[in-house]
């Protein structure tokens, strides 16, 4: 009877092609930035060792311990370094919410979360892993900006566009094994949708790996007959609320795909934009519905959640009538 | 004894001398007064137990220019005791970091003087503090920014001795004696009494000493309202590129200089009477007519 082979940390990374931080932002010191990195005991799952075996001496790894870590990177940024910081979505954004506003936001300081793993990426881990609360606790901190890149290109065109913010940025990140979206690097322009599909019919407002799975349903769609738009919601805050209600107007049905919550998460946030327009649009919404994730695999909890092709173009079908 | 410009840009200290620097703590419990008088509520108890220690860092130790809150070489100081920013403000005013007619609004609306420092609004405030436990992490990434750039500040954090309840302190401890930041300085402002009563009683940090030895840090015990055993603690710290943090406990009196204050542990956070405040100044003021040193 055979065995599976033997699986170790190492040979995993290889597969992690969405994590381009620890390369970038060594390429980037090397380039003259004064940019310091920090992580909890996590650098070989998000691949900053890579950035650790070039400069070590502006890495540090501060062990289990995230709090500590978040106002650490606050002393740094308040002395002028641009500093990144590395752990899960939801040990950034739960375990250092106040971190996040009274060290990072409060005091208007440039440090980047690197916050992987967000939605349900942690798959079996379970609940504990997810952070499917994230969106609403960051766009809810006062000069927060919070990103959202859905493929390796934007990962790095985030990263870029982070540099030029004077405050904190929560940078949403997948589990660095997310599908391409954009065959050349996007050029993302602070507090804007990126239009992925045009289309006239519906329009899909995604984030993250939700960005993905929309275009292929677009796609599919298409050779039914159906136009739908498809924008990235690439920038979460600020957020480009004109965008959105243009689509509410052209198209006059949206589905926003998000791996969160459906409680203050993206959806929540077009509700609001095309509410606030005046505009009637017919409106749908794939999230967790206010409920735990079960135990999965991370594939398999996207299916389970609707977070897939197949799901988003039956949704679209069903909000045009189809 | 005025204080020239020249004192305050020396290299590192401007060593007061012991009479004055008394007084200035007995003058920071009187301006504190005054500003709790516009609030009307604050920690009077909490900032007159410290007013020693800031004297000491503020008119001796700390490396400061006079008018310049953002001098790069500067020593870092940070409130991880937030709610004493009170006795604080008016150190930041006298030395030209901000206006003295700030002062007058304390806590009213839109004024950048509230309860807990805020480094967006106060010139001088090295980073804002409020929620206990924050800023001995927020110093040591100073103290980390400083050996990075070669500079030879030091950083200082000011702690409350029921700051060490909260379990970041000690991540933050933990931390600095790892990445060997010799120039991080923790004073904790040992009072033994928080919010509810004598520290022993709520939650027991003693022995404070041995514990931050055992996290890795060098440490000494002095009385915290005796200026000379501050001002020599401060002298004794190691070379600024040693390997060991510093602590010092400060054992102080909560609502030091003031008689009634001292006796009774629940002035932590309080309001005067205008017959208890006469009071409190009449004894402040008695001190501080014998030396000449407050404006």
């Amino acid at each position: 009877m055979s065995s599976r082979p033997s699986w170790n940390v190492t040979t995993s990374m290889q597969t992690l092609t969405s994590f381009v931080a620890g390369e970038l932002l060594a390429d980037l010191v090397d380039d003259g930035h004064d940019i310091v990195v920090l992580t909890a005991d996590l650098a070989t799952s998000n691949k900053l060792v890579d950035f650790a075996d070039r400069h070590p001496e502006r890495f540090f790894n501060v062990g289990i311990a995230e709090q500590n870590m978040m106002s650490v990177a606050a002393g740094l940024a308040a002395c002028g370094h641009q500093v990144f910081v590395a752990t899960f979505a939801s040990f950034a954004s739960l375990l250092c919410a106040e971190h996040l506003r009274t060290d990072l936001a409060y005091p208007h300081v440039p440090v980047r979360v690197l916050a992987h793993h967000a939605g349900v990426a942690m798959g079996f881990y379970g609940t504990s892993h997810h952070a499917v609360e994230d969106i609403a606790i960051t766009r809810a901190i006062a000069g927060m900006t919070v990103i959202s890149p859905s493929d390796t290109k934007s990962v790095r065109a985030a990263l870029l566009a982070s540099l030029d913010e004077p405050g904190p940025v929560y940078l949403r990140l997948g589990r660095g094994r997310d599908k391409d979206v954009y065959s050349e690097t996007p050029t993302l322009t602070r507090g804007r949708l990126l239009t992925v599909r045009e289309g006239a019919d519906a329009t899909v407002i995604a984030t993250g790996i939700g960005v993905a799975e929309a275009a292929a349903a677009a796609d599919q769609l298409r050779t039914e007959g159906l136009s739908i738009r498809v924008l990235d919601a690439v920038w979460l805050k600020p957020f480009d609320s004109a965008t959105a209600v243009k689509a509410a107007r052209e198209t006059g049905a949206i589905l926003t795909v998000e791996e969160h919550n459906v409680v203050n998460g993206l959806g929540t946030a077009v509700a609001e934009s095309i509410a606030l327009a005046g505009v009637a649009a017919r409106l749908d919404r794939i999230a967790l519905q206010d409920e735990y994730a079960v135990v999965a695999p991370p594939t398999h909890l996207y299916r389970k959640y609707g977070f897939t092709a197949e799901s988003i173009a039956a949704r679209l079908r069903a909000l045009l009538g189809r | 004894m005025p204080i020239s410009d020249d004192d305050l840009s020396l290299p590192r200290g401007r060593c007061a001398g012991a009479a004055e620097l008394s007084a200035r703590a007995d003058w920071i419990r009187r301006r504190t007064i005054d500003l709790i008088e516009i609030a009307g509520t604050g920690h009077y108890a909490s900032t007159f137990s410290c007013a020693e220690i800031l004297a000491v860092l503020y008119y001796d130790t700390l490396r400061l220019r006079r008018g310049e809150p953002n001098w790069p070489d500067r020593d870092r100081f940070l409130l991880g005791k937030g709610h004493v920013a009170v006795g604080l403000y008016p150190c930041l005013a006298d030395l030209g970091f901000f206006p003295e007619e700030w002062l007058a609004d304390y806590t009213r609306l839109g004024s950048p003087l509230g309860d807990h420092p805020d480094m967006t609004k106060v010139p001088g405030v090295d980073f804002s503090s409020g929620s206990i436990g924050h800023n001995l992490s927020v110093g040591v990434g100073m103290a980390l920014s400083a050996r990075l750039r070669k500079q030879d500040f030091r950083t200082f954090v000011l702690l409350g001795d029921g700051e060490l309840h909260e379990g970041q302190v000690w991540e933050a401890a933990m931390s600095a004696a790892h990445f060997k930041t010799g120039n991080l300085v923790a004073v904790v402002d040992a009072n033994g009494i928080s919010l509810d009563g004598p520290i022993e009683t709520v939650m027991s940090v003693e022995p404070i000493a041995p514990r931050w030895q055992a996290f890795g840090w060098s440490t000494v015990e002095i009385d915290g309202n005796d200026v000379g055993a501050l001002r020599q603690a401060f002298a004794d710290l190691p070379p600024i590129d040693s390997d060991v943090p510093t602590l010092i406990v400060a054992r102080t009196v909560k609502g030091k200089g003031v008689s009634f204050m001292e006796a009774d542990a629940g002035w932590h956070l309080g309001y005067l009477s205008e017959q208890d405040r006469a009071r409190a100044i009449a004894e402040l003021d008695a001190r501080l007519s014998a030396v000449e040193v407050a404006r």
